[in-house]
């Protein structure tokens, strides 16, 4: 098992502001979209180098989208910043309009995504941006897990044509991936091989799925620890090769358990080879205000409930009855 | 390209024909709106605005239109077509299975001339003022033309827009509002009254003009003069006063028919009103 440890922790919302910085050097039609967040979605950085490439859109997100699309028309690509609850389910039918069904080449950057926003409470915590935008058809969907990741995915996004939902969050989170990392849209991160469990993990999940995989293996369980950055396209050969090696799955993600990420995986599954599966995930309520930490316990996301999740799909897994172990009935009437 | 008015007042005529042609084919769509907005389009497409119907969708070097108001597409639609977008024969796929002349017009089916999906109001405002500043980042001093219905401005996110671009200076921009009075329900001044739309636009810091509909000559006229006042740090906003339905008699002046499709008596009795110009598709 590989170990991972940190010596630096950062928000994962600093991570699209350095890429979002590095992509704009990179290609000079990037530009920046902000609907009055600036210093929360860490855009000062962009805007310092390249004003006139930034557009301050007040407090107007629908406008916001329009204008994004818009933009891509000239050839432009534009990054649009908010919070997650305000680039998704405020606009979610100027997305579905002038985005998805037109087939833009925007990129919507959601930061404070899921519980992790904290104190604010549930009118900002969305848990459904996930479910909401995947259904989009053509709509690419990422939730990376550090700094680095982020970083890497935002530059990545730039060099990629066509609508994407980038999402990330607010709290500060161990460094745990490499900094000179290359983002492939589409592609899991294998974090540890195991035979066991496989344990899908998306966003600030990842880095709880490590913790787990460690009090696991001090338990002799030998997890498979899987990143699933993008959840659309879902990497569904990493899933169902890690799934017939392991025989059974837990999913872990900061979202609904309606319509996140353990749902695409359970569709695949279901389709593919229908295997036990536990959900990591909120169940089917909003949040409320809190600490990051005291939420991500209350609802059931962290370490902890992961550890419990595997050990109760693999218990499933030995409890399902294989066809050998069905007996015949006698067909004795018994009156 | 220039035509003068009397020819653009033929193709307008043409265009009529198609319109309720186009929809009476398939018994579905909007005429009353398209029919008011004929005379606008045509003016657009054959003396106002430089474009090329060899479609490229960035449309650098030319000036750009955005129909917001997406249910008008027949009008749209035939004059792409006699402006040389797509063949003409065409339109008689409009609203069925597997055509690229979709109920609302979209991108999705890459129809030549359309540059973004419309149908769900309010939106194009917004997508036009990014195509205008795309322009500005370009250093292309072309312009963007768009089209709305006043039902339309009921929605919220026109004023988001309307109040974005004059802050912005974004003076490459000349939208206009379709007045005539009508929506689904009824007239706007009972379903939700628009109040004195001149005002409200200036208010939000536009150049406001004002232009009658269905008069090819006035309409020529106001969009050249809207030309000459764009790049002086204000956009520019059309209030345009239309008749729905104009050109059809019984389709004049209610609200009946702006999503309402002609039986066989009444295409007889409209086509009788318009005459054929440039060949029926």
């Amino acid at each position: 098992m590989k170990k991972y440890t940190y010596t630096d922790k950062k928000d994962t919302r600093s991570g699209f502001g350095a890429g979002l910085l590095e992509a704009a050097k990179r290609n000079d039609q990037v530009v920046a979209l902000c609907a009055d967040l600036i210093g929360s979605l860490k855009m000062n950085d962009f805007i310092k180098e390249f004003p006139e490439r930034f557009f301050q859109i007040g407090i107007a997100e629908a406008n916001m989208m329009g204008i994004a699309a818009g933009l891509t028309i000239g050839g432009k690509i534009p990054f649009t910043g908010t919070f997650a609850n305000f680039s998704t389910g405020r606009v979610y039918d100027q997305i579905r309009q002038s985005i998805a069904y037109s087939g833009k080449n925007v990129k919507i950057c959601a930061s404070h995504a899921g519980l992790t926003l904290g104190e604010d409470g549930a009118t900002h915590q969305i848990l459904e941006d996930i479910g909401l935008m995947k259904m989009l058809p053509g709509m690419t969907v990422i939730n990376p897990c550090d700094y680095n990741q982020t970083k890497a995915a935002t530059m990545a996004i730039a060099e990629y044509d066509g609508p994407v939902y980038l999402r990330f969050g607010r709290p500060v989170v161990p460094i745990f991936t490499p900094a000179d990392q290359e983002f492939e849209i589409g592609k899991a991160w294998m974090v540890n091989e195991g035979t066991d469990v496989s344990i899908f993990a998306t966003g600030h999940l990842v880095w709880e799925a490590i913790i787990a995989g460690e009090k696991l293996a001090e338990m002799g369980v030998n997890a498979e620890i899987i990143n699933i950055h993008t959840i659309k396209p879902l990497d569904s050969d990493a899933v169902l090769s890690s799934a017939a090696k392991t025989g059974c799955v837990v999913t872990a993600e900061e979202h609904n358990r309606l319509g996140g990420l353990g749902d695409s995986i359970a569709q695949l599954l279901a389709t593919n080879m229908p295997i036990p599966q536990e959900y990591v995930a909120v169940n089917d309520s909003f949040g409320e205000s809190g600490t990051p930490e005291e939420l991500m316990k209350k609802y059931g996301l962290d370490s902890g409930h992961i550890v419990a999740a595997a050990l109760k799909v693999i218990d499933r897994k030995r409890s399902v009855l294989k066809p050998e172990d069905i007996t015949q009935a006698t067909g004795e009437i018994i009156s | 390209m220039k035509t003068d008015i009397q020819q653009l007042e033929k193709i307008a005529s043409q265009v009529r024909r198609d319109i309720v042609r186009m929809v009476h084919g398939c018994q579905s769509g909007h005429p009353g709106g398209s029919l008011g907005c004929t005379d606008f389009l045509v003016a657009l497409y054959f003396s106002i605005m430089k474009h090329n119907p060899d479609f490229k969708m960035d449309g650098i070097g030319e000036d750009l239109f955005f129909l917001s108001n997406g249910h008008i597409s027949p009008v749209f639609y035939s004059v792409l077509a006699h402006a040389g977008y797509f063949d003409k024969s065409e339109m008689a796929t409009f609203r069925k299975l597997g055509s690229r002349l979709q109920g609302h017009p979209t991108t999705h089916e890459h129809l030549p001339g359309v540059r973004i999906a419309s149908g769900s109001l309010g939106q194009g405002l917004s997508v036009a003022i990014g195509a205008a500043l795309a322009k500005k980042l370009n250093n292309d001093d072309s312009l963007v033309f768009t089209l709305h219905g006043d039902g339309e401005l009921q929605e919220g996110q026109i004023w988001e827009a309307a109040m974005f671009a004059p802050h912005n200076s974004v003076d490459n921009l000349i939208a206009t509002v379709d007045v005539n009075g009508q929506q689904i329900d009824g007239p706007t001044k009972t379903v939700l009254s628009l109040g004195d739309l001149h005002a409200k636009w200036e208010a939000f810091g536009w150049d406001v003009m004002e232009m009658k509909g269905n008069d090819m000559t006035n309409v020529v006229a106001t969009l050249e003069e809207a030309k000459n006042r764009s790049g002086r740090g204000r956009p520019i906003v059309i209030l345009m006063h239309t008749e729905m339905g104009y050109g059809v008699d019984f389709m004049m002046g209610s609200h009946k028919w702006h999503g309402v499709a002609p039986n066989d008596a009444q295409l007889e009795l409209a086509l009788t009103q318009m005459e054929e110009t440039l060949g029926d598709y």
